[in-house]
C-alpha cells in the first residue's frame, strides 16, 4: 500500500544527466539491507559524497538551493538498468514525492507507481523549459505536480499536461494495495488454474 | 470469410495467460514460473507476512541464492554479516513458506538465469518473471520473461498474477553468416550501440533471422539477456528443434508423453507470416567485429578496430554531454585506439556470458598460454553444474594453469555486492552486461566484451583482436 499523491508543491532539485541508471541512485553495496528503509542516506552515494565520505559541492543535490527538494527534475531515460526498488525506496526517503523527465525505463517507473512517487513524464520542450527556469531561478525554483489536474505548474505562469494510464493514475491518487485488489479476482484466478492444468 | 489475423510470438503468449481484463486498461497475467533470490525477496516476504497474506502457487516458485554470495571460499560463514542476514533471510522464508531452494550447499545452485533453462524449469510459451532485470534471459526459449520490482515480487507471491499493459513489438532480424571469433554478446553490443540504452524502451524485442537461428541455446541467452541493456522489457526468440533438444531430458523439463504433447504445444508459439510488430531494425552480422564498450553504458561500444569517439560529433547536447562524462571517468581521450589499452583485471562471468559454451570459447583462447604478469583474472561460472561440467572437460585446469582464479557460482564481480570488486582507478576486460559507473566497484572502469575477447585481453595484458589472435 503507498502513500496516495493528489498534489505536490515543493523545491526543485535539478539533475541534468542522461541515462541515470539505477545503479548510480543507489550503489550495489546498500542493497543487503531485508527492509524496505534505511536507502535514503545512500541516494546517489557515489555522486553525492566523494571517497572520503564527505559530501561533493560539486553534486547537484549538494547545492544549498537543493537542500529539502521533494521534486527531482531529471534527464531523459531517467532509472534505466536494474530492477532494485531501494532505488525508489531511496528517492522517497531522501525526501522526493515526483520525478519529472522526458522518459523512464520501464521497471523503474512501475516501481514508482507501486510507491506513490509520480514519475511524471513531459515533452522534450517543457523539460527544456523547466531545467532553463531552474537555472535561472538559481535553484530556488519551486514546482506544483498535480496528479488530479495531470498538470506542472510553477508561480510565474508554466502550465505543462502530462497523461498517466487511468490505472496508475488511480492506483496513485488512492494509495490503493494492489495486491488487495488483486486478491478480489481470486475466483477468476482458481478458474485459469484450473484450465492451465487440466 | 476473412483469414485470421497474424499475430506475433509475444501476442501469442500474452493471450495464453490472460486471466482476466481489468476496465481500466491492463490486464491480469498468470505466471507459470517465479524465480526469486535474496537481494529482492525480503521485503517482499516481510509484506506478506505483515498483511497475514501466503504464497498461492509455492510449486510455480524456485529460489537460489547468486547475487551476494562468495564465490571463493564457502564453507566458512559468509564475511559479510549483512550479505549473510539476507542469505538467512531466504532460507528461512523458502522453509515457511515452502518454496523450494538451491542454496550454497546445493550442486545446482547458480545464477537464477543459468539454473532455470539448466534444470528444464524455463520453457517455451511460459511468462517468468523474477525481481531482477536480466530476467529477459529466458525469452531465448520463446517464453516472455522480464524483470519486475520487489513489491510486484510480493504480487506474484500472493496471487501468482502481475497486472500489466500490453507492450509494443519490435522486430531485430539478424542475417548473415557470424564470421569466426565473432559471438553472440558482439552481435547484441552493436545492437545496442545502433539503437541506444533507451532504443527500445517499452518494447518486447523478438529476435528473428537466420543468423539468430543458427546460434545454439546458449548465445540465444546471451542476446535475450542484455535485451534490457537496449531499455525492452523483454526479448523473445521462438523456440525450434534446437530449443526442443536443448530442454529434452533436463530434470524439470517434461518428460515420456508430457513431453510430446509439450512439444506440439511449442511449436505454435512463433509468429505467423506477416505478423504486425510496432517496429523493426535489421542487422547483417557477415562483418561483424568484436565489440567492446568505451563509455559508461552499453550504447557506449565500438568495434575493437574502432578508436574512442570524440563527443561533439554526437548528434545531441545530450549525447555529447554525458560522452564528455564517460570519457572523464574511463580516463580516455577522443580517438584513442582501444586496441592496445592496458587492463589490469579481466572477469569471465554473469547470466550473460557464464556458461559452458562461453567458458569453451575463453579456454581455447587461453590453452597453453599465462595471463599477463600486470592482469588478475578471474572466472566465475554461471553455476555449479556449468563448474561441474567444465571440471569435467578439463576446462578448470587450462585456466588455473594460466594463472586465472577459479571460482564457485554466483554474479560475483558483475555487480561486485560480494568482495569480488574492483579498486578505484583498475581497468576491467569483463564479459558482463553493465559497464555503469561504479558498477563493478566504485571507480571501477568496465569494458564489456564477448569471453574469447576477455580471455585474450587477460593474456595481452591489453584489449585485443581476438580474430588476430595467434
Amino acid at each position: 500500500m503507498s502513500t496516495p499523491f493528489v498534489r505536490h508543491t515543493g523545491r526543485v532539485a535539478a539533475l541534468p544527466r542522461v541515462n541515470v541508471d539505477t545503479d548510480q541512485i543507489i550503489p550495489k553495496q546498500f542493497l543487503k539491507r531485508v527492509e524496505r528503509t534505511g536507502f535514503g542516506p545512500s541516494l546517489f552515494y557515489d555522486w553525492r559524497f566523494r571517497p572520503d565520505g564527505a559530501p561533493d559541492p560539486a553534486f547537484e543535490l549538494n547545492r544549498p538551493e537543493a537542500s529539502g527538494a521533494s521534486v527531482l527534475l531529471a534527464g531523459a531515460n531517467f532509472g534505466c538498468g536494474s530492477s532494485r526498488e531501494h532505488a525508489v525506496w531511496a528517492l522517497q526517503e531522501y525526501g522526493f514525492r515526483a520525478v519529472l523527465s522526458v522518459s523512464f525505463a520501464d521497471i523503474f517507473y512501475a516501481n514508482c507507481c507501486q510507491n506513490g512517487l509520480l514519475a511524471v513524464r513531459l515533452p522534450a520542450e517543457a523539460i527544456a523549459e523547466l531545467f532553463d527556469r531552474h537555472e535561472r531561478a538559481g535553484g530556488r525554483y519551486d514546482l506544483t505536480v498535480d496528479l488530479e489536474a495531470m498538470t506542472v505548474t510553477d508561480a510565474a505562469g508554466f502550465r505543462a499536461t502530462f497523461a498517466m494510464e487511468h490505472y496508475q493514475r488511480d492506483m496513485l491518487l488512492r494509495g490503493l494495495d494492489e495486491i488487495g485488489r488483486t486478491l478480489l479476482a481470486v475466483d477468476r484466478i482458481a478458474a485459469y488454474e484450473q484450465g492451465r492444468e487440466a | 470469410m476473412n483469414a485470421p489475423r497474424p499475430q506475433t510470438l509475444v501476442a501469442k503468449v500474452w493471450d495464453a495467460h490472460v486471466v482476466h481484463r481489468l476496465p481500466e486498461g491492463p490486464e491480469l497475467l498468470y505466471v507459470d514460473l517465479h524465480l526469486v533470490h535474496e537481494v529482492t525477496s525480503p521485503q517482499a516476504f516481510a509484506g506478506l507476512r505483515g498483511k497475514r497474506r501466503t504464497v498461492r502457487r509455492p510449486d510455480l516458485t524456485v529460489a537460489t541464492m547468486d547475487h551476494n554470495v562468495p564465490t571463493d571460499d564457502r564453507t566458512r560463514p559468509l564475511g559479510d554479516p549483512v550479505a549473510a542476514q539476507q542469505v538467512e533471510a531466504l532460507a528461512t522464508n523458502s522453509r515457511e513458506f515452502g518454496i523450494e531452494l538451491f542454496d550454497l550447499t546445493s550442486p545446482r545452485q547458480g545464477i537464477v538465469h543459468v539454473i532455470g533453462p539448466e534444470l528444464g524449469l524455463t520453457q517455451p510459451g511460459m511468462i517468468i518473471v523474477c525481481g531482477d532485470s536480466h530476467t529477459s534471459t529466458h525469452g531465448a526459449f520463446g517464453a516472455l520473461a522480464f524483470g519486475i520490482g520487489t513489491t510486484e515480487v510480493e504480487h506474484v507471491l500472493a496471487t501468482q498474477c502481475l497486472v500489466a499493459t500490453r507492450p509494443r513489438t519490435m522486430e531485430v532480424r539478424f542475417t548473415g553468416t557470424l564470421p569466426t571469433m565473432v559471438s553472440p554478446k558482439d552481435m547484441i553490443l552493436a545492437l545496442i550501440g545502433r539503437i541506444g540504452t533507451a532504443g527500445a524502451t517499452g518494447c518486447v524485442i523478438e529476435y528473428t533471422g537466420d543468423a539468430i537461428r543458427r546460434l545454439s541455446l546458449e548465445g540465444r541467452m546471451t542476446i535475450c539477456n542484455m535485451s534490457i541493456e537496449a531499455g525492452a522489457r523483454a526479448g523473445m526468440i521462438a523456440p525450434d528443434e534446437m530449443t526442443f533438444e536443448y530442454l529434452a531430458n533436463r530434470p524439470r523439463a517434461p518428460h515420456g508423453d508430457a513431453w510430446q504433447r509439450a512439444i506440439e504445444r511449442w511449436r505454435g508459439f512463433a509468429s505467423d507470416p506477416g505478423a504486425p510488430y510496432d517496429s523493426g531494425v535489421t542487422l547483417d552480422v557477415s562483418d561483424l567485429a568484436p565489440q567492446v564498450t568505451w563509455g559508461t553504458n552499453p550504447g557506449m561500444v565500438t568495434a575493437i578496430t574502432g578508436t574512442v569517439p570524440d563527443p561533439t560529433s554526437l548528434a545531441t547536447e545530450a549525447e555529447q554531454q554525458a560522452a564528455r562524462r564517460a570519457l572523464a571517468y574511463m580516463d580516455l581521450e577522443p580517438g584513442m585506439r582501444l586496441a592496445g589499452l592496458p587492463v589490469d583485471r579481466v572477469f569471465i562471468g554473469s547470466c550473460t556470458n557464464a556458461r559452458l559454451e562461453d567458458l569453451r570459447a575463453a579456454a581455447r583462447v587461453v590453452a597453453g598460454r599465462r595471463v599477463s604478469s600486470r592482469v588478475r583474472a578471474m572466472v566465475v561460472p554461471g553455476s555449479q553444474a556449468v563448474k561441474a561440467q567444465a571440471e569435467a572437460e578439463g576446462l578448470d585446469r587450462v585456466f588455473t594453469a594460466g594463472g586465472f582464479e577459479w571460482r564457485n557460482a554466483g554474479c560475483s564481480m558483475c555487480l561486485g555486492m560480494n568482495s569480488d570488486v574492483l579498486q578505484p582507478g583498475e581497468r576491467c576486460a569483463a564479459t558482463s552486461n553493465r559497464n555503469f559507473e561504479g558498477r563493478q566497484g566504485r571507480g571501477g572502469r568496465t569494458h564489456l566484451m564477448s569471453p574469447a575477447m576477455a580471455a585474450a585481453a587477460a593474456i595481452a595484458g591489453e584489449l585485443v583482436d581476438v580474430r588476430e589472435w595467434p
